[in-house]
């Protein structure tokens, strides 16, 4: 797989050029990480139904007692309504970008932290790295969600969906901090950084320069990870009954669909909704972090074939 | 094993727990909400008691919990409480204490959890050796997609998924509960197995969600070992390849699933606590639910104390233990 696919002649590739080039082996290797295009695929229909989903459906209805309640799906309402007169579909038009974007904080905010904790560590060594890295190994064994429960519960009920994403954020760091310095690590050690070292460079001109753009595929796979992460641990306190009460998101579907017993008195298309659309959300993101760490770590690629 | 690691670790676990204490005695304090008047209050709007008899037993209570005294006392008495387990009264079932609460759910838990993670741990390191071995059948190595999909999925959606299928249209097992509503819980051969078949469909949404987890990381750790030098070496003398991969590929692939372990537990009981739930299982995640849903608040802070607990006591011998399997670690604590 070496090789790049056979160049046409050189004369006519000239002026059009590199872009073109570009663009060609780009798609061919995509053609070869189907994994990624798929995952990509995936998660912009899901954002797509958030973004279009408004201009066909009364969002209006996405809160209680606005429509008939246990209506099945029928022409109205698409996959129905749920007992407190929800329509499900206006539900998952609001609620699944609000769930998303939860998760887009949270996963952010988390990286954000672990880059500059995991290139601390990484970069300063000694003492620093000590702390940074004694830290996340303590709270890695111990269980996120519970942790988050007592965060959520004193400020239990009048939580907004900010709030949660930061909440969730909390905890949602310390992979990235682990992965991103050791990583750091690794490449601290390069020629061309220690070159760049000794021509005088000072040390965040480096981290920005030289460090970061070759972590790039690293970033990226762990900001995916840690949104993925992050929407599991907010849909597991929103199920517990921590989350927003008056948002609709997925997670506070599934309160609800919990709390009046949806599956024993058979409104299926109260739950299996949600379960859908966040088991599709989990494998888009899964998707595509697979198809992330085969480009930042081509040892992979012989697994996959 | 040296001493040194093991006096290290040791201290490490106890720093959890110190953590997880202070943790427990921080945030609560951090907000403005008071659980005992909350509470009182709730029960006094319940009952149409006369508001004013609320503030002096609030009075009363704070005094003995000693929320009365400066911040420092608290905490030392908070600390003195916490280790030795007296997490203090639930709010909502008045006389229990919650410790009692919590060691009658506690089993029920960690039974559930050993099981399902053992024969997960089990089946997909083995599916996942299997799927990176060149000679192994494509049957097998046609999983890795199904893997990776049910890897992806929370325990809890797809207990529910199961759940539906198999408890309520099938009819083929149980509803809710961890046994029959009659029952008194006993030793007798009959109650263990209802136990089992109340156990099958929670256990299922656990196994087949970690399993794939374990397929995938045994398998690319396979992918490494296959390219070490040794096993061109047992190639070239001619070993049967049946003794290759039980011997050498095996072996050497699964310790970092060892290690995983240790930092897998976390996660999974964050999931099992809501497959609980969606089963009404009797467990810590349910006795967590029915806690949060009445604002029982001691009961919140004693379980949460006690899963970090019993976490940290599963990793430490955990950790205690990896050495012992992998050499090249004993050697070098030792060196």
């Amino acid at each position: 797989m070496g090789t790049i696919a056979v160049t046409p002649s050189a004369e006519s590739v000239q002026m059009r050029g590199v872009g073109m080039e570009r663009a060609r082996t780009f798609r061919a290797y995509l053609r070869r990480n189907p994994t990624l295009i798929i995952g990509f695929i995936l998660l912009l229909a899901l954002i797509g139904i958030g973004v279009i989903g408004p201009f066909f459906v009364d969002t209006a209805q996405a809160q209680p007692a606005t429509v008939p309640p246990d209506q099945h799906p029928s022409r109205a309402y698409p996959i129905g309504t749920d007992d407190q007169g929800r329509n499900l579909l206006a539900v998952v038009v609001v609620g699944l970008p609000l769930t998303m974007r939860m998760g887009f904080i949270a996963g952010t905010v988390g990286v954000g932290i672990g880059i500059i904790l995991g290139f601390t560590a990484g970069y300063l060594g000694g003492i620093v790295d000590n702390v940074i890295r004694t830290t996340a190994d303590i709270l890695l064994t111990v269980p996120g969600l519970v942790v988050l429960i007592i965060i959520a519960s004193t400020i239990k009920g009048s939580i907004t969906v900010e709030q949660m994403a930061l909440v969730v954020a909390s905890l949602a760091w310390m992979w990235p901090t682990r992965t991103i310095r050791a990583q750091v690590l690794s490449l601290r050690e390069r020629a061309y950084v220690q070159m760049a070292k000794m021509s005088g460079m000072k040390t965040p001109e480096i981290i920005f320069a030289e460090l970061m753009p070759n972590l790039l595929p690293y970033l990226a796979a762990s900001f995916v990870g840690s949104v993925g992460s992050a929407i599991l641990a907010s849909v597991g306190l929103e199920a517990l009954g921590l989350g927003p009460q008056n948002a609709p998101t997925m997670g506070m579907t599934i309160y609800w669909f919990l709390s009046f017993n949806a599956l024993i008195r058979g409104l299926w298309w109260w739950w299996i909704t949600p379960i859908v659309l966040l088991a599709l959300i989990f494998i888009s993101l899964t998707l595509i972090s697979v198809g992330l760490d085969e480009i930042a770590n081509p040892r992979v690629r012989r697994a996959a074939r | 094993m040296r001493v040194s690691y093991l006096l290290k670790r040791i201290g490490l676990f106890f720093l959890v727990l110190w953590g997880a204490a202070t943790l427990n005695f921080i945030i609560p304090r951090l907000s403005s909400a008071d659980p005992i008047r909350e509470r009182l209050s709730a029960m006094a709007v319940q009952s149409g008691y006369v508001q004013t008899g609320v503030e002096d037993m609030v009075r009363a209570y704070q005094q003995k919990f000693g929320l009365d005294q400066p911040l420092y006392m608290q905490y030392f008495r908070y600390l003195r409480d916490i280790f030795t387990f007296n997490f203090g009264y639930s709010l909502s079932l008045y006389p229990a204490k919650v410790l009692d609460l919590i060691l009658n759910a506690l089993p029920w838990t960690i039974g559930l959890l050993t099981v399902s993670t053992l024969i997960a741990f089990t089946l997909g390191t083995l599916f996942g050796a299997l799927m990176a071995w060149p000679k192994a059948p494509k049957l097998v190595k046609s999983l890795a997609s199904p893997f990776l999909t049910l890897s992806a999925i929370p325990h809890y959606l797809l207990g529910l998924i199961l759940l539906y299928i198999f408890a309520f249209t099938l009819k083929k097992l149980p509803l809710y509960g961890g046994y029959p509503a009659g029952m008194v819980p006993n030793l007798s051969l009959s109650f263990i197995g209802t136990i089992l078949q109340h156990s099958i469909l929670p256990a299922c949404s656990i196994v087949f969600v970690e399993m794939g987890f374990w397929a995938l990381g045994m398998r690319s750790m396979m992918v490494t070992t296959e390219g070490e030098d040794y096993m061109l070496f047992a190639e070239a003398r001619g070993l049967r390849s049946n003794f290759i991969f039980r011997n050498y590929a095996l072996r050497n692939a699964m310790l970092p699933q060892y290690t995983s372990l240790a930092l897998s537990i976390g996660r999974v009981v964050s999931g099992s606590l809501i497959v609980e739930i969606i089963f009404t299982y009797p467990g810590i995640g349910s006795l967590l639910y029915t806690a949060i849903k009445g604002s029982d608040y001691f009961v919140i802070y004693g379980v949460v104390f006690m899963v970090i607990l019993t976490l940290g006591l599963a990793t430490l011998v955990l950790d205690l233990v990896y050495p012992l399997l992998d050499p090249r670690i004993r050697y070098h604590q030792g060196a």
